[in-house]
């Protein structure tokens, strides 16, 4: 009797002491497991399902009448919207590369290391890229619209979007000046080049993936863009002029959706937008690929 | 003259290189100028802590729609960060490299889709869906943009943030630290969990004070989902007002006060960003040092 008890309650101890902890700690290792990869599905997921649900109820709407050169109530094209964001790209592009490039030659090419300007101005580059487009919305209708009496226009949409992508093209072109390896630039300074041509000959082509790729992305964020856009360049529905009021095709589908009547010529709209979103990245990304193959 | 034109074009960089410092200072001046005076001639507290918004009574309290901005943004963390953050870790620690070739381009267009395009998806998607559950389980809702919705909708909005600052941080620990891990007999799960991801712990924290900031500002998917009535609610199956959405709605036809006191709402909501930028890069020094 006794001897059997004993055996059962040391069997009882061998197991509680072995087993019951290995199981535990296996358990908890499946279940974290499990949270990963159920994690990285959802999120994958939810990408597919948003990209597959616009396009499969947007794909049918997408009427040639669509496409008319004018806008009215009847037909609301979306060409007139396709044409001011092309404009308002270049505009903004015109306005930003150049600054940002030149931001990052400076910081990167002339400057000296530790200087108290360049860590002012990489503190002022990290709070701009925090701003939310609302705010830069704000500024663009006191300063632009208001102040210099430009009113709703799309330079003074291109002048706010400019300064909101100034921080994304100036950190790739930075990281892509940096990443130009400083035998380049010695080789350029010993055949007696001078900075300038060394800059202009040699860095900056060997550094043009790079600024290119984040060019394309600055494109893709100008496309997307409403919230600054709204108080600056406005929502006409025309082709317009340097100070006139015009709609990009992100506030055209805001206006759509928000009328709540076109609701199909909404979801047509989403997916122009998206198409040229994902091309602007699968661009980008092919341009990144060909500075790494380098 | 070469040296001329070397001297000059180093001016025209120097020159480029203000340009943000000169947009920072315009942005703060111009917002702080024209939001202060409203500001006080509503009165700091009346403006800050009144709980009514009546333009038409020259009512000005913001007070629903700060906690609406704070609601929405909390709701978004929760669901946002830790599928964010599972995901980043699957992305450095279990990802094979054929499939991350594929899953981290993902990852970039996540953030690339416009958030009208989100918002445009809430609307159709989310909020009905939201209604039709809490219907099923009896609540008495008559719409489904709720706080709810729009904790969901810019949940999925911040985890390409999330995901991205969190994977850099795991991915910069160094590796010495799991291989010791893995060679006293921990698992590969136990590895990451008790070691890389606490080594890992102020990036992780920047990556999500950064989707803070992300959602605190996103304007546009937020009116397509939240309802926007400027009211304090504690249900979650309540529509409410962000200050983003304040500013767009009413901001086409407001006048005098009421335009001045929109503009002092885009006042508040900067100091919440500056407020938040400046943890960010306080945490991001302190990961560097």
């Amino acid at each position: 009797m006794t001897t059997e008890a004993t055996s059962a309650a040391k069997k009882a101890v061998v197991q509680t002491s072995q087993k019951q902890p290995r199981v535990y700690g296996r358990g908890k290792a499946r279940l974290q497991k499990g949270l990963v990869y159920g994690a990285a599905v959802l999120t994958f997921a939810v990408l597919l399902f948003l990209i597959a649900y616009i396009l499969i109820n947007g794909v049918p709407h997408l009427k040639p009448s669509l496409f008319e050169w004018t806008y009215n109530s009847d037909n609301v094209s979306m060409m007139p919207a396709i044409l001011t964001t092309v404009e308002m790209t270049l505009l903004a592009l015109v306005l930003a590369v150049p600054l940002g490039l030149f931001t990052a030659v400076y910081l990167n090419e002339y400057a000296s290391r530790g200087n108290k300007l360049v860590n002012i101005i990489r503190i002022t580059t990290e709070t701009l890229s925090g701003i939310p487009s609302i705010v830069y919305g704000l500024f663009g209708m006191l300063f632009f619209v208001t102040q210099l009496h430009w009113g709703y226009s799309l330079l003074a949409g291109a002048m706010t979007l400019a300064i909101m992508i100034l921080p994304l093209i100036m950190r790739t072109a930075e990281e892509a000046l940096i990443s130009v390896p400083d035998t380049f630039r010695e080789g350029s300074f010993g055949l007696g080049a001078g900075r300038l041509r060394t800059v202009f000959r040699i860095v900056l082509p060997s550094a043009m993936p790079g600024i290119l790729s984040g060019i394309i992305l600055a494109i893709g964020r100008i496309v997307g863009e409403t919230a600054a856009l709204i108080f600056t360049a406005g929502t006409m529905a025309q082709i317009p002029g340097l100070f006139q009021s015009g709609r990009t095709l992100a506030i055209h589908m805001y206006v759509l959706s928000g009328e709540g009547l076109h609701m199909n010529e909404a979801y047509a709209t989403a997916v122009v937008l998206l198409v040229v979103v994902l091309l602007m990245n699968a661009l980008s990304a092919l341009v990144a690929k060909k500075l790494t193959k380098k | 003259m070469k040296n001329l034109l070397e001297k000059v074009m180093h001016g025209v960089f120097f020159v480029c290189a203000l340009a943000s410092i000169l947009a920072v200072a315009l942005i703060c001046v111009f917002l702080f100028a024209n939001g202060i005076p409203a500001i006080r001639e509503i009165g700091v507290l009346d403006f800050l802590t009144g709980t009514t918004w009546k333009p038409g009574n020259d009512v000005y309290g913001i007070l629903p729609m700060i906690v609406g901005s704070i609601y929405i943004t909390a709701g978004a963390i929760i669901i946002g960060v830790p599928i964010g953050l599972l995901t980043a870790i699957f992305m450095a620690f279990y990802c094979p490299k054929r499939i991350y070739g594929v899953l981290k381009p993902c990852t970039e267009l996540l953030a690339g889709i416009p958030s009208i395009v989100y918002g445009f998806f809430g609307m159709v998607v989310i909020a009905p869906v939201v209604l039709d559950v809490a219907k099923f389980f009896g609540a008495k809702i008559s719409s489904g943009s709720t706080i709810l919705s729009a904790s969901i909708l810019l949940g999925i909005m911040i985890l390409p943030t999330i995901i991205g600052v969190s994977e850099a941080a795991l991915r910069a620990v160094p590796n010495a630290y799991y291989e010791g891990a893995v060679a006293m007999g921990a698992t590969h799960e136990r590895a990451i969990f008790s070691v890389m991801l606490p080594a890992a712990k102020s990036g992780v924290l920047a990556g999500i004070v950064l989707g803070i900031g992300r959602a605190i500002g996103e304007t546009m998917a937020v009116i397509m989902v939240a309802g926007n009535q400027p009211r304090l609610t504690g249900s979650l199956l309540k529509g409410i007002r962000t200050m983003t959405a304040n500013i767009v709605i009413e901001m086409g036809y407001a006048t005098g006060l009421h335009r001045e006191a929109l503009i002092a709402t885009g006042v508040v909501l900067f100091v919440f960003i500056l407020l938040i930028n400046l943890t960010f890069s306080v945490l991001k020094r302190r990961k560097d040092a």
